[in-house]
């Protein structure tokens, strides 16, 4: 393979070219109206080129590899319709490396029967708890062999394995439907899904108890959020903002976020780093083949970084941080998250609720989306805090905000940091990429959340 | 594995029935950033998904760049012990309605062409609003689907499509104001025109802005804030596998009068040129026009060939197959007939209310039991039956069965929202909006 891209890559006539190759295996496997519904095998191999001239980008994907050389000649010629300025990547140290990264447990090549069983048995505690009418299952195990080479030198060969979980249980009754889950994923390791059973029977009754939740009436609160939903709200209201392809071409907003410029309280500091081992959003090189680092995106509440792909880091006269990734080889890299998260602090939950009179704790992840400044992210779960305490549960609630003042209105930060690696994130059409994020407990004042 | 058949033949001495489902297709896409042409891009890909039966079981696999029929049959193989029970016959038909979705002119269209209708589009909204950023797509593709089964059945088809697609953002300080607007098809599409139109409309009603209190108001939904907020849930609902499993709010409401009787609501797959028909679904059943609301009465659910032998009924030809996975019940074109009444008309009637011209986050809420709840991404106040400017920080929340059960008017021109949902305005009565104090 190294020889073959090699000496294709040395044939080209562009600033810059890379050529991705991808061997992926999926399992998919999943439950649905108490019964398994669905078991699917996928394999899918191919690759793409991507070619740079004079600032604009061709790329071309195909699973039929034996072409490539065609496809190398058609990714140029699309890159020169599209180019019209002086612009070349800067040429780095080439880099040769073979990532072997073993896998604990590797669900990948756990047999069917084993997964059979312990879905079944999660199943079963769902459909056995009282009031829940269905559940759901999802689960998917990808086993993912890249191969990565560009015109400056690069060979890099990885795995990426990845795999979710997702378990839902649906009840019914007094005239309402409820819903209440749990989300998990690991880098391949199986164990990470085994012995869940407690927590399963867990969602099962807290669904139940939904049917009978009083809603929360819509307005402001004051809110604390637990670790899950802090860290949907650290990668859905702030860390898209911080991703560069948002921000390089957009002036004004540039002035928005300059570096430098605070945002939050001197105990905030955000995080993205793909190099701690074993997280979902972690590797050693990104899809342009850059190496993987930590970045500060806010620290002690100052803007001090963003995210970057090499193109969005040349132009805004910024390092490079090793953030384009593409979620498989029919799409080309960009800008992307890792595991995003806010760094503990110093309060503890207990102190947090306490100095609340009327208020909502919300904890886990349901959803979230965001249009830069302005995010919503949805709880599975909602309290009510009344006079420093929890008093009862509430439906699900939406949260909404613009995120600026939003993070100038976290006013305490717990000290209990957890990583959640279940979910995954979507952008320009690619979804779900693999990803984490985590957070210590925030309290928040002044957030609007929506309800009936 | 271009030959179906033998792949058909390969599997038979291996499983009582067996399903081969080939799809080729190559996409084209031009896309400018931040106003100026940024990436071109090509993509072909083939995957042939292969569905057995054995001992009554169903096993599935699917290979895309995998050239040995082996490895895909061993895969369906090994997963069929474990698979759902088939309950289901293949279809033996191989003929189906006439159902156009192709245009000759698609594949000839150039990237000089597409990267041409782009940039006039961008000139064009630009004129307007000199600072706003564009992201623009134009896309086209043709596809080529093979389907044979060992019923002898058998549907092939080829398809295209051509798209253009405008986000805009316009950044002044911290405020952000999103317009955006597509236009697909399975046609070629020249009329910018229609599309900058659109958008400049947006961009003249949000130029001011203005704010609401927290309180219930009446809300005017635009074809684009039916299908971000209200459609979600009822898509949903009329699922036969939903309905089947009890987890449809509608699953006992066959028959029943739910929605307001000015509303009636269709799937329909038959409709020439449009992005959800096809001759027939992704298990060679023929496609159909089915009414799934008539007059406020709930008329129908949508069936796979699975989920219809489950239930004791006929497959409504809506088994939609969504990437590598095995078909299930899905609409097609969702088509929501129109009603008497103007748009400027609904806004005279309006003392104090809002216009929802797309809700983000609104399909996070209990979609199961038709709860929406989202951000106004693009929206405006009306006051005393004028449009005063837009709204930002609002959140609205409802339940999409309480609001559709008496509205008060539904628009008399509906249009397409991203090629797949056919709408008109729906005014509704109060709603649940927040919003920042």
């Amino acid at each position: 393979m190294r020889e073959r891209f090699a000496g294709i890559l040395s044939r080209c006539n562009a600033d810059y070219v890379e050529i991705r190759f991808e061997q992926n295996q999926t399992t998919q496997i999943s439950y649905r109206g108490g019964k398994l519904e669905e078991v699917g095998r996928t394999y899918s191999s191919g690759g793409n080129v991507r070619a740079l001239v004079k600032g604009g980008w061709g790329f071309v994907c195909s699973n039929s590899v034996d072409k490539l050389s065609s496809y190398v000649d058609l990714a140029i010629k699309q890159a020169k319709l599209t180019s019209g300025e002086e612009f070349a990547l800067p040429t780095t140290e080439p880099v040769v490396d073979m990532v072997e990264a073993p896998v604990n447990n590797d669900a990948a090549s756990m047999p069917l029967v084993k997964k059979k069983e312990l879905f079944d048995e999660y199943n079963d505690i769902m459909l056995t708890s009282p009031q829940i009418q269905d559940s759901r299952i999802s689960y998917r195990d990808v086993k993912r062999k890249v191969i990565f080479a560009n015109s400056n030198g690069n060979y890099v060969e990885q795995n990426k394995p990845d795999l979710t979980l997702r378990l839902t249980a649906i009840a019914r009754g007094n005239g309402e439907i409820q819903q209440a889950g749990l989300s998990l994923g690991s880098v391949g390791d199986f164990s990470v899904i085994e012995n869940l059973h407690d927590q399963v029977r867990e969602i099962a009754k807290r669904a139940a108890a939904l049917l009978y939740a009083p809603e929360v009436k819509g307005g402001e609160y004051a809110v604390i959020l637990d670790p899950v939903l802090a860290g949907v709200f650290a990668h859905e209201a702030f860390g898209h903002l911080s991703e560069a392809d948002f921000v390089y071409q957009n002036e004004p907003l540039k002035q928005v976020m300059v570096l430098g410029k605070r945002f939050g309280s001197k105990n905030l500091n955000i995080v993205d780093d793909a190099t701690i081992p074993g997280l979902r959003g972690s590797y050693k090189y990104d899809d342009e083949g850059m190496p993987a680092s930590k970045t500060y995106l806010i620290h002690e509440g100052v803007l001090v970084g963003r995210l970057h792909s090499r193109e969005t880091a040349l132009r805004m006269g910024e390092k490079p941080t090793g953030n384009a990734r593409a979620i498989n080889y029919l799409f080309p890299p960009i800008v992307r998250m890792t595991n995003t998260f806010i760094e503990s602090g110093g309060a503890s939950f207990e102190e947090m609720l306490g100095e609340i009179k009327e208020g909502v704790y919300v904890r886990d992840w349901y959803g979230g989306m965001t249009s830069l400044e302005m995010f919503t992210f949805s709880a599975g779960e909602a309290y009510t805090i009344r006079n420093g305490k929890l008093a009862g549960l509430l439906r699900p609630v939406v949260l909404t905000g613009n995120v600026f003042v939003t993070l100038s209105n976290i006013d305490a930060i717990g000290n209990d940091l957890d990583m959640n690696q279940g979910g995954g994130c979507g952008k320009g059409g690619q979804f779900p990429l693999p990803v984490s994020n985590g957070s210590p407990h925030i309290r928040i004042r002044h957030c609007v959340i929506g309800g009936r | 594995m271009d030959d179906l058949l033998r792949i058909l033949d390969f599997v038979q001495k291996r499983a009582e029935q067996a399903e081969v489902f080939k799809v080729s297709s190559q996409t084209v896409l031009v896309h400018f950033e931040a106003n100026r042409l940024k990436q071109t891009q090509s993509r072909e890909s083939t995957s042939v998904a292969l569905r057995i039966s054995k001992k009554g079981k169903v096993g599935f696999a699917v290979g895309s760049g995998l050239n040995d029929v082996d490895t895909l049959v061993a895969m369906a193989v090994e997963t069929a012990p474990f698979g759902p029970s088939a309950n289901f016959e293949f279809p033996s038909l191989n003929d189906y309605p006439d159902v156009a979705v192709f245009d000759t002119e698609v594949p000839k269209i150039t990237m000089e062409q597409m990267a041409e209708l782009g940039s006039q589009l961008i000139t064009k909204v630009k004129e307007h609003t000199p600072e706003l950023l564009c992201d623009v797509e134009v896309t086209k593709g043709v596809s080529s689907v093979h389907l044979v089964n060992s019923r002898g059945g058998e549907a092939r088809w080829d398809r295209s499509f051509f798209a253009i697609n405008l986000e805009g953002v316009l950044t002044k300080g911290t405020d952000m104001l999103f317009v955006g607007d597509s236009e697909g098809s399975c046609r070629f599409l020249t009329a910018v025109d229609i599309l900058a139109t659109r958008l400049i409309k947006q961009l003249e009603l949000a130029k001011r802005k203005a704010a609401v209190s927290t309180k219930q108001l009446p809300i005017i939904f635009t074809p684009r804030g039916v299908a971000s907020a209200l459609l979600p849930p009822l898509v949903f609902a009329f699922s036969g596998k939903a309905a089947l499993e009890g987890t449809s709010w509608l699953k006992d409401k066959l028959g029943e009068r739910v929605f307001d009787t000015r509303l009636t609501i269709w799937d329909d797959a038959t409709l020439p040129y449009c992005l959800g028909s096809c001759p027939c679904d992704g298990e060679a059943v023929p496609s159909q026009r089915i009414p799934l609301v008539t007059k406020g009465e709930v008329t129908n659910f949508l069936y796979d060939l699975q989920t219809a032998a489950l239930a004791g009924k006929k497959s409504t030809g809506s088994g939609r197959r969504l990437g590598d996975r095995p078909p299930v019940p899905n609409t097609s074109s969702v088509v929501i007939d129109e009603g008497k009444e103007r748009f400027e008309d609904m806004v005279k009637d309006m003392k104090e209310g809002l216009i929802v011209e797309r809700l983000i986050g609104a399909e996070q809420g209990n979609l199961l039991n038709g709860d929406f709840s989202g951000n106004v991404l693009l929206g405006y106040e009306v006051a005393n039956g004028n449009i005063v400017g837009r709204v930002k920080d609002t959140m609205v929340s409802g339940n999409v069965y309480q609001v559709l059960k008496e509205i008060i008017g539904v628009g008399n021109e509906a249009r397409w929202v991203d090629g797949v949902f056919l709408v008109p305005h729906l005014y509704c009565p109060l709603l649940s909006v927040a919003t920042k104090t």
